[in-house]
């Protein structure tokens, strides 16, 4: 499928779709190698709540099913947070805490959207994410706060993901055309609060807020890192090897 | 990591009316994580309203060498259950 020029509702759509879809397949790979029992049946249900938000939103882009398993790279809109890599337990975390704290800002806006099918969406999806931000910055909080090892490996975690945040309020052509149409919130407009409930968390936990870095952009024009072709080669491998596969 | 955090006991209610039930135990490092990792692993298909979950060292069993003076008595003494009675079938809720 070729980059083509969409209305901004859709363009929308597939952005939020996309992030869910490449999170939650991330979290999946957790999927039997949780540190504890536990917490490998928590960040199970975190990738099913995810990929379930992705089926509602890819579903309403199009047909849902040929926009996750056979679309390439290039053509994928989400932020570049949610496609970095799981690392260890700690970074896992980060980029959850990063991401969710603002999907969560972000849904309780969207419920205000003209859009119809946003409202409804939103209304059901701000609960489940409302979860995995304080689930994320209680991990957050114990593994700060907790032995020299942990603290060290939460702070290298959010040194990781750190540089994908500034994308997460980056209003493009793309986004102000769906901000005009009063379809999307202008995340803009929380980016205070985002960043004091960030400061917030990372005050509990002991830990220093990283330092800026240079900030890295492009994941909703196409333009990503080598990690997202990788998970897509693993999320897409059955169904473009076998197209007619039934299950 | 799970063998070094202590084990609570999760009791769920199932809805409103009805008292919690144990439903089985988690391995958490506190409290907070206890409860979130008992909706995790007890609640995913709509089980319950509430949770309480406690941490398992603090529930006092009873021994089971006793068991025999505990709770065979009880065995011999049918007259403590009301089954001598006929119940209209009327009254509900018995």
């Amino acid at each position: 499928m070729a980059t083509v020029a969409v209305d901004p509702r859709t363009d929308y759509l597939l952005r939020l779709g996309d992030d869910a879809l490449v999170l939650g397949q991330h979290l999946s790979e957790w999927c039997g190698h949780g540190p504890a029992l536990e917490v490998d049946i928590s960040l199970a249900n975190l990738a099913l709540d995810q990929v379930g938000q992705a089926t509602l939103l890819l579903g309403e882009a199009g047909d849902g099913d040929k926009l996750a398993f056979h679309r390439d790279v290039l053509d994928f809109k989400n932020c570049l947070l949610v496609e970095q890599p799981n690392g260890d337990f700690a970074q896992t975390i980060a980029r959850h805490l990063l991401y969710t704290t603002w999907q969560h800002m972000l849904l309780q806006r969207l419920t205000q959207s003209s859009d119809r099918f946003l409202v409804e969406f939103a209304t059901k999806a701000v609960k489940e994410v409302a979860y995995h931000r304080e689930l994320s910055a209680e991990w957050t909080v114990r593994l700060g706060d907790g032995t020299e090892e942990s603290a060290r490996r939460m702070a290298e975690g959010l040194d990781w993901c750190w540089r994908f945040v500034p994308e997460l309020f980056e209003v493009d052509e793309g986004l102000q055309a769906a901000i005009d149409a009063g379809i999307a919130p202008d995340p803009r407009a929380f980016e205070e609060e985002y960043r004091a409930a960030i400061d917030a968390v990372l005050a509990e936990a002991q830990l220093a807020v990283p330092a800026d870095q240079r900030a890295i952009l492009g994941g909703r024009r196409g333009h990503h890192s080598e990690h997202l072709g990788h998970l897509l080669a693993v999320m897409q491998f059955l169904p473009r090897t076998y197209p007619d596969a039934t299950w | 990591m799970s063998g070094d955090w202590p084990l609570w006991e999760v009791f769920v209610r199932a809805k409103g009316g009805l008292s919690h039930r144990h439903v089985g135990s988690v391995h958490a490092p506190d409290a907070e994580l206890a409860l979130r990792h008992a909706r995790d692993t007890y609640t995913r298909r709509l089980e319950g309203v509430s949770l309480w979950v406690v941490p398992s060292a603090t529930i006092v069993a009873s021994d089971p060498d006793e068991a025999g003076e505990l709770f065979e008595p009880a065995e011999s003494k049918i007259y403590r259950h009301p089954t001598f009675y006929d119940i209209p079938d009327e009254v509900k809720h018995i």
